[in-house]
């Protein structure tokens, strides 16, 4: 299978998460395509490699492009905080396969950060 | 019956048949008389408001919860209003009779609410029901149109009510004027078809969805904050409740309120107009089979409406699953750690004996005592307005600005520093940075309360937003 070490992914954000990263709506982003697989046994040094799921973005995301405050956007567990719904390609990320989906060149992500107001 | 026609011998003839004609006039007329009393009630409440003293006699204060008359025809009048809502393909006589016979509640009257109440009013909605607890401020008066400046002060339930009967007297509205929370949710829930969320917190928000699911009710959701909008209709045919979307409450620090975040009217006003639109879509069976979707709304995007596609209801999810682990409401406030109004709270991370008030503030001032204010607030509120000789750097980059505080501390670096900010919230917070850079050698303080408290204490000139 012919691969790319980056993909090319389009990183939305809306409901206040702009402001997080430098008010920008829209960021295209080249992400690795793969990601190391970390094992305890730290002597390997074949590096074993995984597809980029949606779980690795999120922390690729908090690490290069985050500006403040990473505890508004990344939880405890790797996933996003509570309160942010994850669209992939415009749907609930809940249909995709949630953290473990594997990303595709050209995916749109978008990060939405529930409003309470009114 | 008229005995004095001169055709006696035909009339007595007919006199069997003409009972049905006689029937249906006085049935007419009985709706008018309603009608008529509807609208006397409306101009009543209204005078009243030239009379503050005598409202509270005037306005219902127990909502009656008894189930709303079903018609089986509409009224002259109801054709005549609703004529235009009548010609349209798909709606017609059924979809309007739907409204009529549907109750409502509109849990808020602000920003949402207030498109939300009046365009359901005056579509023709049975019974309206609106809760809020809260009262009309000028603040409120750019989105919440329903009110007016007349009516400061007066409980927003109340003035929905009225602003409602104005437009259609034929909506029977019933105000409920309390704050909703787990001990009078459910009954006032059930009382309803629909529910509207036109709220402003977390906590209100995850109480109506319990509330909706043990009751059975579609919940019709909004939520607007300063160009941003959502629209999500929850517990309806097989979709997602808002627990499915969201089982976690978001960290109480994570949740911006209008008064602090800021709202451009228009954009709450929209998603009020569009929960209206879902609410009368539901009552009419329109669309019934369309999926679950969310709508985003967003003012300065050059695409403003999106829709997405949702998730079903959950099996897992503990109110709406298949086993659920809540079987009756909870307490939303301690659930969501935040409280059920969209009120800034007061911190209290610095004693109090270590912080300056207003008054003590002054004093320094009119002594002429040299020392640094320094105002955090986000710049463009310190350009609204500001003290004399403050200087601004927000909360957030304060870090990265110590040393232009530095550079007005004096030659012996010993000059004292007075933080301020809008409330005296996040004063506290840039106090204990300060400290942490330890930048002078003179003490650094906050002011209690803030510019609001200036302008209440100190100086009535000084505005207040």
């Amino acid at each position: 299978m012919a691969t790319k070490d980056t993909l090319q992914i389009e990183l939305q954000f809306s409901g206040g998460m702009e402001l997080l990263f430098d008010n920008q709506k829209t960021i295209q982003a080249d992400v690795p395509a793969f990601f190391p697989i970390v094992t305890k046994d730290t002597d390997t040094n074949q590096q074993e490699r995984h597809a980029a799921t949606i779980r690795d973005l999120i922390a690729w995301t908090s690490i290069e492009l985050l500006k403040e405050r990473p505890e508004l956007f990344i939880g405890d567990d790797g996933s996003v905080r509570a309160g942010i719904l994850v669209l992939i390609n415009g749907a609930d990320w809940e249909l995709e396969g949630e953290l473990e989906y594997e990303l595709q060149d050209k995916d749109e992500i978008v990060f939405i950060s529930t409003l309470h107001g009114g | 019956m008229n005995t004095s026609n001169s055709t006696h011998s035909s009339a007595k003839s007919d006199s069997s048949t003409s009972v049905e004609p006689l029937e249906q006039r006085v049935r007419r007329l009985e709706q008018e008389k309603v009608a008529l009393e509807q609208q006397i009630e409306a101009l009543r409440l209204e005078q009243a408001l030239w009379n503050r003293s005598t409202l509270a006699a005037d306005l219902p204060k127990e909502a009656p919860l008894d189930p709303l008359p079903k018609v089986e025809k509409l009224s002259n009048l109801e054709i005549a209003r609703y004529g235009r809502q009548l010609i349209l393909p798909n709606f017609g006589i059924q979809g309007q009779m739907d409204l009529r016979n549907c109750a409502m509640l509109v849990v808020g009257a602000g920003g949402l609410g207030a498109s939300c109440a009046l365009y359901l009013g005056g579509a023709g909605v049975g019974r309206l029901g609106i809760v809020d607890h809260d009262t009309v401020d000028i603040s409120n008066l750019h989105r919440q149109i329903i009110h007016n400046e007349s009516r400061q002060g007066m409980p927003k339930a109340e003035s929905a009510a009225i602003s409602v009967r104005m437009l259609n007297p034929l909506c029977q509205v019933i105000v409920h004027n309390l704050v909703l929370d787990s001990s009078n949710a459910q009954p006032i829930i059930n009382a309803y078809d629909i529910v509207i969320d036109a709220t402003d917190n977390a906590a209100t928000r995850y109480l109506l969805n319990d509330a909706c699911v043990l009751g059975g009710k579609p919940l019709v959701s909004g939520s607007a904050l300063r160009f941003d909008g959502q629209l999500t209709t929850y517990n309806y045919r097989g979709g997602p409740c808002y627990r499915c979307l969201f089982p976690t409450p978001p960290p109480a620090e994570t949740v911006t309120n209008c008064s602090d975040g800021g709202v451009l009217g228009v954009v709450p006003g929209t998603i009020g107009c569009l929960q209206a639109l879902e609410a009368i879509k539901i009552a009419t069976r329109m669309n019934e089979h369309d999926p679950p979707t969310m709508t985003l709304f967003s003012a300065n995007s050059s695409t403003m409406f999106r829709t997405i596609k949702l998730r079903k209801r959950k099996p897992d999810c503990i109110v709406c699953g298949d086993s659920p682990t809540i079987d009756k409401l909870i307490d939303y406030v301690q659930f969501c750690g935040s409280s059920a109004t969209d009120k800034t709270p007061d911190l209290f991370l610095i004693p109090f004996q270590e912080r300056l008030t207003c008054k003590a503030y002054k004093s320094i001032y009119d002594r002429r005592t040299p020392h640094v204010l320094l105002d955090v607030r986000e710049k463009v509120q310190f350009d609204i307005c500001s003290l004399p000789s403050s200087i601004n750097i927000p909360l957030k980059n304060l870090p990265e600005h110590i040393d232009e505080i530095k550079d007005q501390l004096g030659p012996q670096q010993d000059r004292p520093v007075y933080v301020v900010c809008r409330r005296g919230n996040d004063s506290q917070p840039a106090v204990k940075i300060l400290q942490e850079y330890g930048i002078t050698r003179g003490e650094i303080k906050d002011i209690v309360g803030g510019l609001e408290k200036w302008s209440d204490q100190i100086d009535p000139d000084f505005p207040k937003y």
